[in-house]
C-alpha cells in the first residue's frame, strides 16, 4: 500500500547534519533538472545521433563561444528575468496574470511610437529615453489593471481575462505594423531610426573600456557588452527592488497574506481590492518596462513577436522560483542557455530551431513534477500480516 | 443571385471551416474543465494532434507504393489521437497524481506541444532525407472529400425543363454549399458536441463528472473515483482537442504545414470559446461559427485597409471578454465555471 501525506519538514539528516534538511528540497529540484537534461540529451541523440555528452559541450560552445554570443545570452535572459520579476507580485497574490505577453507588447508599442513619432523632434536623448520608459510602464500598467479592476469589483476570472488581453495587444500590433511599415510593402516596421539611433539604449562605459589595453581578451569581452550594460543595470535594480519589496515591505506582506487567504486578509482589515489593483499596476508596469527594453534596448523594432512567448515562460520562471527574484536569475539563465544552445545545435544540423521549446518543456515538466516529492511524503506501508 | 448573397454564403462556409477547428479545441477543453482541471495546454495539444496526424500519414504516403485513402485516414486519426492523448496524459499525471499547479503545467504543455509540432513540422523535410515539398495529398483529400450525392441531385434539378424544379435546384444548390460542402470532420464535431451534451446532462456518469468538477471531496465521499474521472476526462478531452489540430492540418490548410503559430492562436481562441459557451457543448457550436464569422468578417467589409482588417480580427477576443464580464456580473448559477476549477484535489486536505 502506498500512503501519501503532506510533508512538514525533511528529516533525512539527523544530529549535527540536521541543517542540511533545509536544502533537501533544492537537492531534489537539482536532481530533476539533471534528469531532464539526460532525457533531453537522449532526445537530441535520437534525432541527430550526436553523443549526448558532446551535445551539451556543443551547447556551451554555441552560447559562450564568443563574447558576442555570451552577451546575447545575458541580454535575452535578463529580459526574461525582468518579466518574471514583474509577474512575481501578481502571482504571489495568487492573481493569475497570464497576460504578461500583452503587457510587454503594449509597452513595446508605446516605446516604438515614441521612437517613430518623436524621432526627429530634437528632444535630448536622455529625456526621450526616460519619457519612453515611463510611458511604456503606464501602458503596461493600464493593460494589467483592467482585468484587476474587474477581478476586484466583480470577481471576474482573471486567468481568462488577461489571456484575452494578450490577443487584443497582438491584434493592436498587427494594426500598427502596416501603419509604421518601413520600407513600404515589407509588412514589417524595420529597424527604427537606424542612422540617428534616437530612442535606442545608449552604450555605457565606452570611455573606461577604451582606456584599457586594446586587443586584450578582457577588453574585447567588455567591448562586446557595451549595448547590454544598461539592460543589465535596469534589471539588476528591479531584481533588488522586488526582493526587498516582497520580503521586507508592508505591501509585500499584504500581498503574501492575500495570496494565502483572502478571508484572512479581510479579517486583518486589509483592503483586498486595493491590494489587488495596486499589485497588478506594479506587475503590469514592470512588464511594460520589459516591452520598452525589448524595443528600445534590444530589437529596435516592433512586431507581434516582440514578446515572443516570454510572457508565458516568465510565468513558469516566477512560479518555479517561488517568487524569489534571485532564484529567478538562475532559472531564466538556464532556460535561455538551453534555448540558445539548442538553437545553435539545430542550425548546425539544418533542423528547426523549435527544438529549444521541446527541451524547455521537458525541463519544466520535470521541475514541476519534482515539487510533489518536496511537498508530499510517500510511505510504503507493508501489510501487517503477522499481527493479525 | 446577387453578389451580396454569394458573399454571405462564402462568409458562412469559411466561418464553419474556421469554427470547426475552434469547436474541437473547446469541446475537449469543456470535458476537461468539467472535471475541475483548467488545461491551458489546449494549443499545445492541438499542435500535437496536428503534427501526429501529419507525421503518420506522411510516412505512410511516402513508403506505401499506392496509398489507400481509407488507410491514410485511419493512420492519420490514430496518430493524432495517440499524440494528443499523450499530451493529456502528461498533463493529468502532473496535475492529478503529482498535484502540480494546473496553470503552469498547462502553459508548459503549450510550450512543449508547439515546440514538438514546429520542430517536426519544420524538420520533416530534412528528417525524411530531403523530399522537397511536404505533402499528404491523399490523406488530405480523404478528409476533405464531400458527399457527391447532393451535387448530383443539384445537377439533375438545375438541368430540368420545369422552372419550378430549377428554382428548387438553386435552393438545393445553396443548401448544398452551406450544409453539405464540407469534409466529414465538420459533421463529426457536431456529433461530438451533441453526444457530450447528452453525456453530461442525461447520464449518471456525466452527473458524476460534474460532481467531481464542482466538489471533488463530496464526490469522493459519495464513492466516485475522482482520480479516474479526472484522468479520463482530461485524456478524452485532449483527444477531442487534438482532432481540431488534425482538422486544421488536413482540411483547413489542405495537408500542408507552416511554422507560423496559427494553431496556437486558434488554441487560445478555443479556450476563449469555452467561456463564451459557458461550459455548454451545444452552445459552443454556434459560438464557434460566430467566432469564425467574426474572424472572417473583415473580408466582406468594403474599403478596409490592411491595418484596419486587424482590428476586426480582434472581435472574437473582445466578445469573449464581454461574455466573461457579463457572466461574472449576472451570477447566474448555471453559467458559472465548475466550482473547483483550477484547484488540485488532495483527499487529506482538511
Amino acid at each position: 500500500m502506498i500512503h501519501i501525506s503532506k510533508r512538514a519538514d525533511f528529516t533525512l539528516f539527523k544530529g549535527r547534519a540536521e541543517w542540511l534538511n533545509r536544502y533537501v528540497g533544492w537537492g531534489i529540484r537539482l536532481f530533476a533538472v539533471f534528469l531532464s537534461l539526460v532525457v533531453s540529451g537522449l532526445l537530441i541523440f535520437f534525432v541527430t545521433k550526436l553523443n549526448p555528452v558532446k551535445v551539451y559541450g556543443a551547447m556551451i560552445d554555441g552560447v559562450f563561444g564568443t563574447p558576442r554570443l555570451t552577451w546575447a545570452w545575458v541580454r535575452d535572459f535578463t529580459l526574461l528575468l525582468l518579466i518574471a520579476v514583474g509577474l512575481a507580485p501578481a502571482f504571489k497574490m495568487r492573481f493569475w496574470n497570464i497576460g504578461a505577453e500583452g503587457q510587454v507588447l503594449v509597452g513595446g508599442i508605446v516605446a516604438a511610437a515614441f521612437m517613430i513619432h518623436l524621432g526627429s523632434a530634437g528632444i535630448p536623448a536622455a529625456i526621450l529615453i526616460i519619457m519612453m520608459a515611463f510611458a511604456s510602464m503606464a501602458a503596461g500598467a493600464a493593460w494589467g489593471v483592467i482585468p484587476a479592476l474587474f477581478k476586484a469589483k466583480w470577481n471576474t476570472n482573471e486567468t481568462l481575462f488577461t489571456l484575452m488581453m494578450n490577443y487584443i495587444a497582438i491584434q493592436l500590433t498587427s494594426f500598427l505594423v502596416p501603419k509604421w511599415e518601413h520600407p513600404k510593402g515589407s509588412n514589417s516596421v524595420g529597424i527604427i531610426n537606424p542612422d540617428s539611433n534616437v530612442g535606442w539604449f545608449p552604450k555605457l562605459f565606452e570611455k573606461p573600456i577604451s582606456g584599457m589595453t586594446q586587443g586584450a581578451p578582457m577588453t574585447r569581452f567588455l567591448t562586446a557588452g557595451e549595448s547590454v550594460y544598461l539592460n543589465v543595470l535596469i534589471v539588476a535594480a528591479v531584481v533588488l527592488f522586488m526582493f526587498f519589496y516582497l520580503k521586507k515591505s508592508k505591501h509585500g506582506y499584504e500581498i503574501a497574506v492575500v495570496g494565502q487567504s483572502e478571508n484572512t486578509a479581510r479579517y486583518a482589515a486589509m483592503n483586498v481590492k486595493k491590494i489587488i489593483i495596486r499589485s497588478m499596476t506594479l506587475s503590469g508596469a514592470l512588464c511594460g518596462l520589459a516591452g520598452f527594453m525589448a524595443v528600445s534596448g534590444i530589437d529596435h523594432t516592433i512586431s507581434t513577436g516582440t514578446a515572443g512567448g516570454r510572457g508565458f515562460t516568465a510565468i513558469i520562471v516566477a512560479w518555479l522560483a517561488k517568487f524569489n527574484p534571485f532564484i529567478m536569475i538562475l532559472i531564466s539563465g538556464l532556460l535561455v542557455f538551453l534555448e540558445k544552445g539548442s538553437i545553435s545545435i539545430a542550425s548546425e544540423f539544418g533542423l528547426s530551431k523549435d527544438v529549444s521549446q521541446i527541451i524547455t518543456g521537458i525541463i519544466l515538466f520535470f521541475i514541476l513534477g519534482s515539487e510533489f516529492f518536496i511537498n508530499y511524503e510517500i510511505k510504503f506501508a507493508r501489510r501487517a500480516r503477522k499481527e493479525a | 443571385m446577387g453578389t451580396f448573397f454569394e458573399k454571405m454564403i462564402t462568409l458562412l462556409t469559411s466561418a464553419v471551416a474556421f469554427g470547426t477547428v475552434v469547436m474541437y479545441g473547446s469541446l475537449g477543453e469543456i470535458l476537461t474543465e468539467k472535471s475541475g482541471h483548467l488545461n491551458l495546454g489546449v494549443p499545445g495539444i492541438m499542435y500535437m494532434g496536428g503534427i501526429g496526424g501529419l507525421l503518420g500519414s506522411f510516412f505512410y504516403e511516402m513508403y506505401a507504393p499506392s496509398p489507400d485513402p481509407a488507410v491514410c485516414l485511419l493512420i492519420a486519426i490514430m496518430a493524432a489521437l495517440a499524440c494528443s492523448v499523450l499530451g493529456g496524459l502528461i498533463y493529468s499525471f502532473l496535475t492529478v497524481t503529482l498535484r502540480a499547479n494546473q496553470n503552469v503545467t498547462g502553459l508548459t504543455l503549450t510550450i512543449f506541444g508547439s515546440g514538438l509540432a514546429n520542430f517536426f513540422g519544420g524538420s520533416l523535410n530534412k528528417l525524411a532525407g530531403g523530399v522537397g515539398q511536404i505533402s499528404v495529398a491523399v490523406t488530405s483529400g480523404a478528409v476533405r472529400s464531400t458527399q457527391p450525392l447532393t451535387d448530383k441531385l443539384v445537377l439533375a434539378l438545375s438541368s430540368s425543363g420545369s422552372g419550378f424544379v430549377r428554382a428548387l435546384g438553386s435552393v438545393m444548390d445553396v443548401l448544398d454549399r452551406l450544409v453539405f460542402s464540407y469534409g466529414f470532420m465538420v459533421y463529426l464535431a457536431l456529433v461530438i458536441a451533441v453526444l457530450m451534451s447528452l453525456f453530461m446532462n442525461r447520464t449518471s456518469k456525466g452527473l458524476n463528472l460534474r460532481a467531481v468538477g464542482e466538489d471533488p471531496a463530496t464526490a469522493d465521499a459519495a464513492g466516485i473515483n475522482v482520480t479516474r474521472y479526472k484522468y479520463l476526462s482530461t485524456c478524452i478531452g485532449a483527444a477531442i482537442s487534438g482532432l481540431g489540430g488534425l482538422y486544421y492540418v488536413m482540411d483547413y490548410t489542405k495537408g500542408t504545414w507552416a511554422n507560423d503559430g496559427s494553431i496556437e492562436a486558434l488554441g487560445w481562441l478555443a479556450v476563449a470559446l469555452v467561456i463564451f459557451a459557458t461550459w455548454k457543448p451545444l452552445r459552443s457550436i454556434w459560438g464557434a461559427y460566430l467566432f469564425g464569422a467574426l474572424y472572417w468578417l473583415y473580408n466582406y467589409i468594403p474599403g478596409l485597409s490592411r491595418s484596419s482588417q486587424e482590428i476586426f480580427k480582434m472581435l472574437p477576443y473582445v466578445v469573449t471578454i464581454v461574455v466573461l464580464i457579463t457572466v461574472s456580473l449576472r451570477h447566474k448559477r448555471e453559467d458559472q465555471p465548475p466550482t473547483s476549477l483550477g484547484i488540485s484535489y488532495f483527499r487529506e486536505d482538511r
